[in-house]
């Protein structure tokens, strides 16, 4: 019995290692989880198909046979939420993962490398962010078609800039401390400055950035499937849900709010979990 | 007996952290202060002496809370006071210098305004009234050219001024009581000399008691009355400053009065065997300098053709004040800031300017410490992760072999082996630092370049650490380039001594005979500028002005 509970109270828990965190974190993760899941599994949940009109109602209220209602067709708004989440979160989290992870690569090189090539890099980039980003999308979606890699890759090469302008801020920073000058005296390599002295002192911010990036993307993928440029029909992302049953919003149809409802959740619950990660990731110079 | 100006009792002050423990801070302080009496508050960091001295303005640090006791200034009990009677009192009854100027000063309004701006908030006197006594202050503080100084920024005075200037803030509305928080410790030696004095005089002049916080006391020795010796939060000893300095009672006392005064390094007599040996450092003709290239020189020129020799097993001292190139220097022969004239020899060896024209075998033969282990250790790697890359970086080492090592290196510094799981975050100042030069250590050096490694710690933890690098030297016949602002430091581990003035070598002397052998005008001034731990040492220090002139009025 003994021997089991020192082995119990050495096992390395959250708790015990600093990672664990508080409430509001913890609903935002369970949240998060929850859609993550619905987008694998979504469509096999549905009990419509979300492309078939099954009522011959439009903007149908909420009853037994159609939990949320029916859209402007008739077709069943629950099957379509569950289909969407897999555009919504599978295109966001891709984007978002792409546009943080090339920022913060490229603000951390430009960073420790410094002279002509942070120079170039950051006058492209910040000549790229003078564009805007829904015309962008707009010019782009209208030369390549509408793919979900495009959409992604659109979506990612837009907050892209954003994430390497934070990122190096951040870098610069870290950069001129003296445990950095150390790691170069002693004859380290710039891809070991990066990712061992540089990388965990910037990790904080940078989720937070992400976090913040990621709502930014399901907002700009819900504007372009709302001017009809993202998801294409009969699929539908969240955005083009709420676009689609636009007009429903003067009855009250439930099939406008609901969608809403999904966007406001997954979007407040990733914010609530990146404020309230581990002190032990967020600041780690405390 | 006259009734004290400041009466202190059993004054608790207390803290919750953010992880909701229960600090306590002050635990029950109680002294006196008579009128027109100075008294000094002194201990290391962390022993409360600037959180009692800025609760004789009812004022707390955030998060802390007065949570007993009596503060009695004059009429007026602190303690009972609301926030707003506290306010009226501040500025007029009670007033602050700080210990930055620079940062006390608003760098975008002219010093007259700010320092007149007392009157103006607590209307006093009219404008012109207050513009001509803030000019009589200024004279009476020994400030240059006193009438025009006012219609200056911040920026156009020295730091030595906007010191005196900020007094002048404090003095205005003739205050029954000014705290000096460490008003000097971020001066030059040689233009503290000058602030003190002014201070004295004119503290002297007005009958203001005065409450003067620092950890430095040679410096408390020339303005104090009586000496409060604080630590962890509780009086240590009281007295009078002669009997804390002559004869103190107190362990803690006598421990600090004998870091204060080191035991000088015994300079090793040259070794008739080594006597053929190719020094372990030799510089000659270096230049260094920042900023764009201009034809192979760079626009800002530091280091002037800077030559010298370290023997191996030596330790040399390069003393000067705060922009005189030591650092500089250091970081030339490191390789950080590629020198653009000049040679670097180590053993014999001739290094390339750069960091990455070096092989990683010279790389590891020179190691640099630097001041602040604060900023020099990755906070978000533990101490073993820290010590063991130079391991794994320089000698290969992986696994067990290099825990054991990391071990053995902890042991050397004196520090326990479990501390290696720790983060930097969780130590205290004296433990970073050692951690900071054992991983110099590491790399099986043979010259340590030392950057000011005592200059943040404590007077108690910086003399340990010299004890330190003297054993270490001894076992493993390493050599020391040691840089600091501080004299007796660099006497008590140094064999030769470089005086250092703008990005130049005025002066080589043996660290020993260093008073008695300065012949350059500027090491004297430097030297004779140290402040003694002797009561009457201000007073009696007669400086040449014109020297003063040329080399101190910056």
């Amino acid at each position: 019995m003994t021997t089991r509970t020192s082995f119990l109270s050495a096992l390395p828990t959250p708790r015990k290692l600093g990672y664990s965190f508080n409430m509001t974190g913890r609903i935002g993760l369970l949240v998060i989880l929850f859609w993550a899941v619905v987008a694998v599994i979504g469509p096999m949940l549905a009990p419509y198909n979300p492309g078939e009109i099954v009522d011959w109602d439009y903007f149908g209220p909420m009853t037994g046979d159609f939990w949320l209602g029916t859209d402007y067709l008739g077709r069943d708004i629950l099957s379509r939420i569950l289909m969407g989440a897999r555009y919504t979160v599978g295109i966001a989290l891709a984007a978002v993962t792409i546009a943080c992870a090339g920022g913060v690569i490229l603000g951390m090189i430009a960073a420790v490398t410094g002279g002509w090539f942070d120079m170039i890099l950051s006058r492209l980039l910040d000549a790229f962010n003078g564009i805007p980003s829904l015309l962008f999308g707009l010019v782009t979606v209208a030369a390549v078609g509408s793919s979900i890699p495009v959409l992604v890759l659109t979506l990612a090469a837009i907050y892209l800039p954003g994430a390497y302008r934070f990122a190096r801020a951040l870098s610069v920073n870290v950069n001129t401390m003296d445990f950095v000058t150390v790691a170069r005296a002693r004859g380290e390599n710039t891809p070991y400055l990066i990712v061992r002295e540089i990388f965990p002192n910037i990790l904080g911010p940078v989720l937070a950035d992400l976090g913040v990036r990621f709502v930014f993307i399901v907002l700009v993928l819900s504007g372009l499937s709302f001017l009809g440029l993202g998801v294409q029909p009969p699929n539908a992302d969240w955005g083009a849900l709420v676009r689609e049953n636009i007009e429903g919003l003067s009855f009250g149809a439930p099939a406008v709010l609901f969608p809403s409802v999904a966007i406001a959740t997954l979007t407040i619950s990733v914010n609530m979990f990146i404020d309230n990660l581990p002190i032990k990731i967020r600041d780690r110079s405390e | 007996m006259t009734k004290p100006r400041v009466t202190v009792k059993d004054l608790q002050i207390g803290a919750t952290t953010d992880s909701g423990r229960d600090v306590e801070i002050i635990k029950g302080v109680s002294f006196d202060i008579a009128p027109g009496e100075i008294i000094a508050l002194i201990g290391e960091s962390g022993s409360g002496k600037t959180t009692i001295a800025l609760s004789l303005m009812g004022h707390t640090r955030t998060g802390c809370q007065i949570r007993g006791g009596q503060i009695t200034l004059g009429d007026h009990e602190i303690t009972g006071l609301t926030e707003r009677q506290r306010a009226a009192l501040r500025g007029t009854k009670v007033a602050y210098v700080p210990q930055s100027a620079a940062a006390a000063f608003n760098p975008s309004k002219r010093i007259m305004d700010q320092v007149i701006e007392i009157t103006a908030i607590h209307t006093l006197m009219s404008r012109d009234a207050a513009e001509k006594k803030a000019v009589e202050l200024f004279r009476a503080l020994a400030l240059p050219d006193p009438d025009d100084i006012g219609a200056r920024y911040p920026h156009q005075v020295s730091g030595g001024q906007l010191q005196r200037l900020s007094a002048a803030m404090a003095l205005i509305g003739d205050p029954e009581l000014v705290i000096f928080d460490e008003p000097t410790t971020a001066l030059d030696v040689t233009t503290q000399i000058e602030v003190l004095r002014a201070f004295k005089s004119v503290m002297q002049q007005s009958g203001i008691s005065g409450v003067y916080v620092s950890h430095d006391l040679a410096v408390v020795a020339q303005v104090a009355d009586r000496i409060l010796v604080l630590k962890g939060g509780e009086v240590q000893e009281e007295g009078t400053t002669e009997q804390i300095l002559e004869a103190p009672t107190h362990p803690y006392t006598r421990e600090l009065l004998a870091a204060f005064d080191p035991v000088k390094h015994e300079a090793k007599p040259a070794d008739p065997s080594r006597h053929d040996q190719t020094p372990i450092l030799e510089v000659s003709h270096l230049h260094a300098g920042y900023g764009d290239i201009v034809k192979g020189e760079p626009t800002v020129k530091i280091l002037k053709d800077i030559n010298f020799k370290l023997p191996r097993g030596r330790n040399l001292g390069v003393i000067g004040e705060s922009g005189s190139g030591k650092s500089t220097l250091a970081r030339a022969i490191a390789g950080i800031l590629p020198p653009y004239q000049g040679d670097v020899l180590v053993d014999g060896h001739e290094m390339r300017p750069g960091l990455k024209a070096r092989s990683k075998e010279e790389l590891r033969r020179a190691q640099i410490v630097f001041q602040l282990a604060d900023t020099a250790l990755n906070p978000s790697h533990s101490i073993g992760a820290i010590l063991g890359r130079p391991l794994g970086f320089y000698h290969g080492l992986k696994g067990r072999a290099r825990e054991k090592r990391v071990i053995e290196l902890l042991d050397m510094v004196h520090l326990p082996a479990n501390i290696r799981h720790r983060l930097p975050g969780e130590l205290s100042g004296g433990q970073k630092q050692r951690v900071n030069f054992a991983r110099a250590l590491a790399a099986e050096p043979e010259l340590i370049l030392c950057d000011e490694i005592t200059s943040a710690l404590d007077t108690v933890v910086a003399a340990a650490i010299i004890d330190l690098l003297k054993e270490l030297q001894s076992e493993l016949d390493l050599s020391y380039m040691f840089i600091s602002h501080d004299l007796s430091t660099v006497e008590a581990i140094c064999d030769e001594v470089l005086v250092m003035y703008k990005g130049e070598v005025v002066e080589a002397l043996p660290a020993a005979e260093m008073s008695a052998r300065a012949e350059h005008p500027y090491s004297r001034l430097l030297i004779s500028s140290i402040p003694q731990l002797d009561t009457g040492w201000l007073a009696s220090l007669e400086r040449d002005p014109k020297l003063v002139e040329q080399f101190a009025m910056r």
